[in-house]
């Protein structure tokens, strides 16, 4: 019935064993992120830093990128981006957000902005898209994805809390953290348009890697009051162990579906896959290599030490 | 796990029929579709035969996205020139001497009335500016105005804080009708027109050519006065830009003869005599009262036409103008006559609207989007079912029959939800698609462990289900929450991957617990199997 094995059926690889290499390799890497994020500094887009965004298209032939540079600059809004998007024919401008002047409002002269790009290149150039976002949307849209993340990661820790025990939940969202910090310092890295879809891929990313954090802990937690005699080390390897398979399985499917979108999805869904396969990535590792063994450090310990513990504190007042 | 009772099995089956019938529409196209409605008969419930296909998004369908908000400074100014009027009016009535003028500020007036006998007059006919907001709270004494007295004979009138949300929102639904007027007359399909937060107005018009218009459009607040050019040594008068003198500002004088909420139509048309475009006006009786008199007495003058603090127009009164009616050339090209109608038709907005977001894409781009996004969907639906097969044979048939039956379930739901689809929407759908699968890999996983454990087949199938649904609810819930999140905090396009992601996630589970294990059922009911591997 099963008609190929890729993965070998019945692992017993000491994960337990490794968490001395992958602790300290985390921590180098949280740290390289957190570096790169106040070093390098994030690529933000227009949804989070204001600013006008146009996508033009040229009617005939590729387009001239040195010519839009120069006649997008000369309207005096200040050092305009230009780059090629996807294709040779297709180019995106970026004008930084503006401040107030004459008796327009910042908002008026983001509107001129529009007027006049429109003004020098609609003869030769298809506007396919124009996004212009003004400094209080902005704001707001930091605020609002800021705030989207941290409700995320509170909410699955009650869930958790409530499902599990408590040394499941702080597992879990250190864990996540994890993958947050990471995932943050990827767009740092390798400085990826950071906007609102990001903020779409970071929550799908931690629900990902939370998925995959369930599943391990639910084995976790039904191996514990199985084996009553194993070690917390042994139980821990035995869970991940059983289920690596399924691990590695459900990686390689929603791998193949991301890599789907990140060739065919279109130039606008590409830096979200890509973010997405990396924070898959990751959140299998850490699921594994984190997750798990930290419930170590938190106490998690057998049945069978909790009722000796037990048995002990009930012996102890006799004394 | 393994035992459904027929009713059970029924049920199953007409659930996921049903999804599939909700989907049927988006085969159709909407002349179909609407045949199709008119074709049903009255008794047949219209649940039966859905005919509402998935709409597309903005981003998907191309159309413009714009935010406007609520100048409130400039409303709330606006607001204290009428409280100013009031005041003025019940100074007038008492006759009381006022020492200095009346200080007004976007917080409200200010007036100092040093004689007592004269202020013991004046505030009772002040206290009736305190009108009670209509809709404050029980026990809350909710007045839009607050009068106070201070030392040295100072009264201030002042905007309370409920006062000037009342105010707001009232501007708020006022500015919505005559938005919505102007855009119906772009006409364009279904635009969406709403209010959004405190002071803010959304709106969404799919499949736009020109957005720059549709901008002017929304913009102008097209407040329209009838004035007259001001005499040499008037008092009373402003300097206004105008378009049509040459540019250079004007004297206006500030009384204003007739306002545009006077006006009962407004239509674009030619001028008989030069052929230029312009625009034909009536006003209603009193209008036509005050601008018959004032033209009869000003012969000979010259008008100013003023809208929105700019001169478009100053004609000269050749004739008393009595039936009411009148025209306005400015130079126009035909569609800012046209524009200027409708404008002039749908009234003046109650105060200054700013753009602070927009967001528009062409049609061309929508295309491309749908079709990348349908692309990626097929190529990674592909990729998925060719793996799942390889990896698990006759069960990995069944969990792409499972996920076909997941696809179509969002697709329907999305339908029946009214829910819009957008491109980071399809990007959902992808990542369901491989995350669905975990469901299928969880349960043929437990169950393969299960009879390494040494059970029989029956016992491993019904462990291995019942053990893994467990973890697959568990596992789902999370990514639930997290999808609800990015679902009330996100907009637009963010909504949407929240809306489809959440719908994969139900529908997953759904077909995890049902379809999935029925299927199993069936097989191993009509196989017997002795052992699952072969």
């Amino acid at each position: 019935m099963w008609l190929v094995r890729y993965i070998p059926v019945e692992t017993k690889y000491s994960f337990m064993h490794w968490r001395r290499w992958s602790f300290p390799f985390s921590a180098a890497l949280s740290i390289l992120c957190v570096v790169a994020f106040f070093g390098l500094g994030m690529n933000f887009g227009i949804d989070f830093r204001g600013g006008t965004l146009v996508e033009l298209q040229s009617r005939e032939g590729p387009a001239n990128i040195a010519e839009i540079r120069d006649e997008a600059n000369a309207l005096g809004f200040g050092q305009v981006e230009v780059q090629e998007f996807g294709t040779p024919r297709d180019v995106s401008l970026r004008v930084q957000v503006q401040e107030a002047r004459d008796d327009l409002t910042e908002e008026e002269v983001q509107q001129q902005v529009v007027a006049d790009l429109r003004a020098a290149f609609e003869d030769d150039y298809t506007f396919r898209r124009v996004e212009v976002v003004g400094p209080r949307v902005s704001g707001e849209l930091v605020q609002s994805g800021t705030l989207g993340v941290v409700f995320a990661i509170f909410g699955v820790l009650v869930y958790l809390w409530f499902r599990f025990e408590w040394h499941f939940a702080v597992g879990a969202v250190i864990a996540t953290l994890h993958d947050l910090v990471l995932t943050i310092g990827f767009f740092a890295i390798t400085q990826i348009e950071f906007n609102m879809t990001s903020i779409a891929a970071i929550l799908t990313i931690l629900g990902y890697s939370l998925n995959d954090t369930v599943v391990v802990y639910d084995r976790i937690r039904e191996t514990l009051r199985k084996y009553k005699r194993l070690t917390v080390h042994q139980v821990l390897d035995v869970a991940i162990n059983a289920t690596l398979s399924r691990t590695i399985l459900t990686g390689v499917t929603t791998f193949l579906a991301l890599v789907a979108l990140a060739i065919l999805g279109g130039e606008v869904i590409k830096g979200f896959a890509y973010a997405m396969i990396f924070g898959l990535v990751v959140g299998t590792y850490s699921s594994v290599f984190i997750a798990a063994p930290i419930l170590i450090y938190l106490g998690v310990r057998p049945a069978s030490e909790i009722a000796e513990a037990e048995a002990a504190a009930r012996a102890q007042p006799a004394e | 796990m393994l035992r459904f009772k027929t009713s059970t099995t029924i049920a199953i089956l007409a659930a996921v029929a049903f999804g599939m019938l909700l989907a049927m529409p988006n085969l159709l196209s909407q002349s179909q579709r609407d045949a199709l409605a008119a074709a049903t008969p009255s008794f047949v419930p219209s649940f039966l035969v859905p005919t509402q296909g998935i709409v597309l998004g903005l981003d998907l369908q191309g159309g413009s996205h714009v935010l406007l908000e609520v100048d409130v400074e400039e409303l709330m100014r606006r607001e204290a020139q009428n409280l100013r009027d009031e005041v003025r009016q019940a100074l007038r009535e008492t006759r009381t001497p006022l020492e200095g003028g009346i200080q007004t500020t976007v917080q409200g007036v200010q007036l100092r009335v040093p004689d007592e006998a004269a202020r013991a007059q004046l505030l009772p006919l002040l206290d009736a500016l305190e009108v009670p907001l209509e809709n404050a709270a029980i026990g809350q004494a909710g007045t839009a105005v607050v009068v106070t007295e201070g030392p040295g004979g100072l009264i201030s009138a002042t905007f309370t804080e409920a006062g000037v949300t009342e105010r707001v929102s009232r501007a708020i639904t006022q500015a919505i009708e005559v938005l919505r007027q102007r855009v119906d007359a772009l006409g364009t399909t279904e635009p969406n027109i709403q209010r959004q937060g405190e002071d803010r107005i959304l709106v969404q018009v799919p499949g736009l050519q020109d957005p720059e218009r549709l901008k002017t459009i929304l913009g102008e607040t097209a407040q329209l006065e009838f004035r007259f050019l001001a005499n040499p040594g008037d008092s009373d008068v402003e300097m206004l830009p105008s378009e049509d003198l040459g540019g250079e500002p004007v004297a206006v004088e500030r009384q204003i003869i007739v306002g545009g909420e006077d006006l009962i139509d407004a239509q674009p048309a030619f001028d008989q005599q030069t052929n230029e475009p312009i625009v034909n006006f009536r006003f209603n009786v009193s209008g036509a009262q005050r601008f018959g008199d004032a033209t009869t007495r000003n012969v000979g003058r010259q008008l100013a036409i003023v809208l929105d603090d700019r001169v478009i127009s100053a004609p000269r009164v050749q004739s008393p103008i009595t039936g009411g009616s009148g025209q306005i050339s400015g130079q126009f090209s035909v569609q800012e006559a046209n524009d200027l109608s409708v404008l002039l038709r749908a009234g003046a907005l109650p105060a200054r609207l700013t753009i602070v977001e927009e967001r528009t894409v062409g049609p061309g781009l929508g295309a491309d989007s749908i079709r990348a996004g349908v692309t990626a969907a097929i190529v990674g639906s592909l990729l998925v079912v060719l793996f799942m097969v390889a990896s698990y044979g006759f069960f990995g048939v069944l969990a792409t029959i499972s996920l076909t039956v997941n696809v179509v379930l969002i697709l329907g739901l999305l339908s029946a939800l009214g829910a819009t689809l957008t491109l980071p929407g399809i990007a959902g759908i992808v990542l369901t698609i491989g995350m669905a699968v975990d469901s299928n890999v969880l349960i043929f996983e437990r169950v393969r462990e299960e009879e390494r454990l040494g059970r029989s087949a029956v016992s491993s199938l019904d462990t291995g289900f019942s053990r893994a649904l467990g973890t697959i609810l568990d596992a789902n819930i999370t990514t639930l929450i997290a999808a609800a999140v990015l679902f009330f905090l996100g907009t637009g396009p963010v909504r949407g991957f929240a809306v489809t992601l959440s719908l994969g996630i139900i529908t997953t589970v759904f077909t995890a617990y049902t379809l999935t294990r029925l299927m199993v059922a069936t097989w191993f009911r009509v196989r017997r199997p002795k052992s699952l591997a072969a």
